[in-house]
């Protein structure tokens, strides 16, 4: 006998909904709203008032913001989102679920810091799109199609946060996900968010920047080498948002044939570990997916943690896992 | 009375791990179309020291009798005032009864008249002067209470604790500038007597200089629009300010001048401010240290006005880092004034170093004032000091003793000692 993650009560193992409160036993997912939506009552010194500007009256901290670090694990997938040590915010957001017998979505999103209101962009977007992946995934949909979707229905959704009078400020994020199953997996990206997998064998890139620089050195304009140091290797090319135009993503199918992991980052990680035998270096061994999530975070961190970092670890089983 | 209060702070709020304190220059400026503020709610009370040195040389009682002549002179019709002779007791001049008389052209003149018949004879007191101008403003409420001390000598006829008791009573009640005519009075006496009362101090070494002065100090004085204006600082709990200073135009140490104002907030006195005003405040408080990347509010820094309202408000911010590239910055304010001060400290170390005999601290003491007045720009007391020691290399701060001082210009170097050079801010 199991019980229901949300209100305890027991559950058979085939129930598909919880008798008790109706909850939908076969997907686990990630808090809707992102962990901002729920402030702590209380300063960590016991406080409970604070000022206009968030300070605790007693101890003068910071109301802490549960976005500053954010950790999310569920079985076979975990994430850990940071806001680094220069920014203020952490707008970087993240969303994830699995569905019970079909597989598990993914979504990484990382605010466009020179938009406004980054943090709720990437918000919106994580939580519009992991769900249309988790309702593709439930109802058995082509994970292409169903990441075309996500994306449109994001970019739908983070272009009603803008303010018509001020179009060239409109909240923007980016945005990669992936869809894995038992076999396959579906990365799908709009921007430099990026995805690698790592195997045993080896790691790679999976997906390509949306970036000017990125499309200079596909054009043959600048070498790999000048494109890093060029001035336009982070000025996005196409993003999410009121201003972006992007009716679908690029995406990237392939057969999961051996068991290895599958990583989803904003730039806050890529920066200091930009080639996938960088990442594969620096990649702790037999560890829980959250291990590797923090391990990567602290190496973004000790680096120098400019930017905020958001990384999901996802379990690929290889079609036989357990 | 529409002064708008602008409060701005500069700091580096990035600490490394575990520092506790917090240093922030807060700039507190005052704006108002000069016709506000030409008010006649105003006092302003004449101390004229007229002890028996004051006769000799003649000249230096006539002086302080025109100066005191030309101060009634600028005193705008309305304006509340009277002239107080000090000795070893102290008298209202003018008007006759012991109370504030009201300025028109007739009390005007009535008030001069009263100045030219004052004679020299007696001692000096100056806590019975201060005791008397506190008397007579006491009545008066509503607007900057302001008095004048011109004196040519040492507080002799009373015991500096008598002073200290008085100074007790009556600092924040008005402000007071003090002038000091000659060279036989003590520059550390009167700057304490400033300090207390929210004032300046100076010498005046010309007597024929001290009309001027007079009128000149009046004039600003009557140019406040609003007095009893504080500076409030909120600290978190666990926290202590370690100072309170103000770094400009002139350096003054109000941190023992505290009083509680609620939990965890205490008020600062800052005298009176004009329309076109603005003043720089070195703060120092110490927290109790957070987390790594924890962001603090170590002081809400509020001026409140005589009622208790808020005319401006500031925060100074803690935020602990690892990297040491943002917690090694060095504020450009704080470390501009922590020099001006270094600066004032070593001119009165160097010059009590000389009087003492000490010529090795001496020299070093001015050598070091001389480099840093160089290096913070300060060319008018880079000016005062040349003329006491010969200066060699004014970027290393290598000196020689002068053999011959005048007493004028070591007690002009004295006095102006916490005049301070204003930070560029480009």
């Amino acid at each position: 006998m199991e019980s229901c993650p949300g209100c305890s009560s027991p559950v058979a193992a085939q129930d598909r909904f919880c008798e008790a409160c109706g909850r939908n036993l076969r997907v686990q997912r990630t808090s809707v709203g992102g962990p901002g939506s729920q402030w702590p009552p209380m300063c960590a010194c016991g406080g409970e008032e604070f000022d206009a500007d968030g300070f605790c009256e007693q101890c003068g901290r910071a109301r802490p913001s549960a976005r500053d670090r954010v950790e999310f694990v569920l079985p076979g997938v975990a994430g850990v989102s940071d806001r680094g040590k220069r920014r203020r915010r952490n707008e970087d957001s993240m969303a994830f679920g699995r569905v019970r017998g079909r597989g598990v979505a993914v979504v990484v999103c990382d605010g466009v810091a020179s938009s406004e209101r980054a943090e709720q962009a990437s918000q919106t977007a994580v939580d519009t799109a992991a769900d249309v992946l988790l309702t593709g995934l439930q109802a058995g949909m082509d994970a292409e199609s169903s990441t075309t979707d996500s994306v449109v229905a994001a970019n739908e959704a983070v272009g009603r946060l803008a303010r018509p009078e001020a179009a060239e400020v409109a909240p923007s994020c980016t945005f990669v996900s992936a869809v894995v199953t038992d076999d396959s997996a579906t990365v799908g990206w709009v921007g430099d968010s990026r995805a690698y997998l790592v195997a045993e064998a080896g790691a790679a890139r999976l997906t390509t920047d949306d970036t000017w620089a990125a499309q200079l050195v596909a054009e043959g304009v600048l070498t790999e080498e000048e494109a890093l140091t060029d001035r336009r290797a982070h000025v996005l090319s196409r993003w999410l948002g009121a201003d972006s135009g992007v009716e679908a993503p690029q995406t990237v199918t392939f057969k999961v044939e051996t068991p290895g992991l599958l990583v989803l980052c904003s730039d806050g990680l890529w920066n200091y570990v930009p080639e996938p035998e960088d990442l594969l270096a620096v990649l702790p061994r037999g560890v829980p997916p959250v291990e590797v999530a923090r391990e990567l975070v602290d190496v973004a961190l000790k680096a120098g943690g400019h930017d905020n970092i958001t990384v999901v670890v996802v379990q690929l089983r290889g079609g036989h896992g357990a | 009375m529409a002064l708008d209060f602008a409060v701005e702070v500069f700091q580096n709020e990035y600490l490394p791990e575990g520092a506790a304190d917090v240093d922030a220059i807060v700039t507190v400026t005052a704006t108002g179309p000069p016709a506000e503020v030409v008010s006649t709610d105003a006092a302003e009370v004449v101390i004229v020291d007229t002890s028996a040195s004051m006769a000799y040389p003649p000249s230096k009682l006539a002086a302080a009798k025109q100066a005191a002549v030309a101060a009634v002179d600028v005193l705008r019709d309305g304006v509340s005032f009277a002239v107080v002779a000090g000795t070893d007791t102290a008298r209202v001049v003018y008007p006759r009864a012991r109370k504030l008389a009201v300025s028109d052209p007739r009390s005007r003149a009535a008030a001069k008249q009263a100045v030219r018949m004052l004679r020299a004879d007696g001692g000096t007191a100056m806590g019975r002067w201060l005791a008397l101008a506190d008397d007579l403003l006491a009545g008066f409420e509503g607007g900057p209470r302001h008095a004048i001390l011109v004196t040519d000598g040492e507080n002799q006829h009373e015991s500096p604790r008598r002073l200290t008791k008085v100074l007790d009573e009556v600092a924040g009640r008005f402000t007071c500038d003090c002038r000091g005519v000659g060279t036989d009075w003590q520059v550390a006496e009167l700057r304490r007597i400033a300090e207390a009362m929210l004032g300046t101090v100076d010498i005046v070494a010309d007597p024929d200089g001290l009309a001027e002065d007079f009128r000149s100090m009046a004039a600003t004085a009557m140019g406040k629009a609003l007095a009893d204006v504080s500076l409030r600082l909120w600290t978190p709990e666990g926290a202590r300010v370690v100072s309170v200073k103000q770094v400009a135009p002139g350096l003054r140490d109000l941190t023992g001048r505290r009083v509680e104002s609620g939990p965890r907030t205490g008020d600062y006195p800052t005298g009176a401010w004009g329309g076109a005003e603005s003043r720089d405040y070195h703060l120092r408080v110490r927290v109790r240290p957070a987390g790594l990347r924890d962001r603090m509010l170590a002081s809400r820094v509020s001026l409140v006005g005589p009622s208790g309202d808020v005319l401006g408000q500031g925060r100074v911010m803690a935020v602990w880092t690892e990297d040491s590239a943002l917690s090694t910055r060095i504020s450009v304010e704080v470390a501009h004034y922590t020099g001006q001060a270094e600066l004032a400290e070593a001119i009165q170390d160097g010059l009590e170093a000389r009087k003492a005999g000490d010529v090795g601290r001496a020299t070093a003491r001015l050598g070091r004032a001389v480099r840093l007045a160089h290096e913070s720009g300060n060319t008018d007391t880079a000016k005062l000091l040349a003329k006491v020691v010969q200066v060699q290399d004014p970027g290393t701060g290598t000196v020689k003793l002068r053999p011959q001082v005048a007493d004028e210009d070591e007690m002009t170097l004295d006095s102006r000692s916490t005049v301070t050079k204003r930070v560029g801010r480009g």
